[in-house]
């Protein structure tokens, strides 16, 4: 079993990585929207998107300092990931309680 | 390679949702039948890494940026199945709460990140099945692997894009292949690192299956 504290240490890396490295990340566009620019077609995204987000372009709300609201947007969305996926999986692991080979966990399928 | 609203036109975006809602269908089935509770947690940090690691944006040549996809090393880690529970999730929270992809395009951003680039990744790391116990063979394999992954995202993409008449397929897929090859390297030598990283302190294989 993957001991609870490597868990825990697994998931404050994803935290560290999101919140510190985010404000230093690249702001050049990404190869699909540079592939847009150079031969345009980026404008057909251009005020059509269908929902408001709570934090667009990974910017958290109300937050003066640029750095500092990417930093907690990163924190804020990994989180959700985490709490998500952890969520479906307990919702989807629940219909087998039975484990057939007790501690024996490594199952090929 | 997130397709925003406006870039598909209804009938694409219609296709692809219908084919990732299938991919969904299975992947649910599937991980009902095999997931354990215990393997979780594991679900659950592998996806917040990826999201993570996500928003770093790493420099390629010419202005351009790319970041981690994560699609081979969900797969290569978690196997298939459970890397598109993974990427999916990844995916929708990006398009919901942060505007990163479309709402109508999150069936096509699902059908190229979660399920053609852990499946491309998957099939083809295991085609260096049995030499396992070769160090620098394995590198290459997970690294080739991602590679692949992410040119066949991109790929998928551009057929989409060019199938919608935004962009002519000429001129979308030289660009499209030729600014992906350079990301795609990066992908490579993230997910070599990590998976590496993650063998020797995590102790996986007793606690995730590997679709190994």
């Amino acid at each position: 079993m993957v001991n609870k504290k490597r868990l825990v240490a697994g998931l404050l890396i994803a935290l560290a990585i999101a919140a510190l490295l985010s404000p230093f990340a690249s702001p050049n566009p990404d190869g699909l929207e540079k592939v847009a620019e150079d031969k345009g077609f980026l404008h057909l995204a251009e005020g059509v998107e269908l929902i408001k987000a709570w934090m667009p372009d990974y910017v958290f709300p109300g937050i003066a300092s640029e750095p500092l609201a990417t930093s907690l947007a990163g924190f804020t969305g990994t989180l959700l990931v985490f709490g998500f996926v952890y969520s479906f999986g307990v919702i989807l692991a629940r219909r087998r309680k039975t484990p057939v080979s007790g501690q024996a966990g490594h199952r090929r399928k | 390679m997130h397709i925003p609203d406006g870039f598909l036109t209804p009938g694409v975006w219609a296709g692809a949702s219908v084919l990732s809602a299938g991919a969904l269908a299975g992947a649910v089935a599937k991980t009902r039948e095999t997931l354990q509770d215990r393997q979780v947690p594991t679900l659950g940090v592998a996806a917040a890494f990826i999201f993570a690691a996500q928003m770093i944006n790493f420099p390629v040549a010419g202005g351009t940026s790319g970041h981690l996809l994560g699609g081979a090393l969900a797969a290569i880690l978690l196997g298939p199945w459970n890397a598109f529970l993974v990427m999916t999730t990844v995916l929708t929270i990006q398009c919901l709460f942060f505007s990163d992809g479309g709402l109508t395009a999150l069936g096509a951003n699902v059908l190229n990140m979660a399920v053609i680039a852990p499946w491309v990744a998957y099939v083809m790391a295991r085609l260096f099945k049995g030499t396992e116990g070769n160090k620098a063979i394995r590198s290459a394999a997970i690294f080739f692997a991602s590679w692949s992954s992410v040119m066949a995202a991109a790929l998928a993409c551009t057929v989409e894009i060019a199938l919608s008449g935004s962009v002519p397929w000429q001129v979308a897929l030289p660009a499209m292949a030729g600014w992906h090859a350079l990301i795609g390297i990066g992908e490579g030598l993230i997910t070599t690192v990590v998976v590496a990283f993650v063998r020797q302190h995590w102790s996986l294989p007793q606690g995730v299956s590997f679709g190994e």
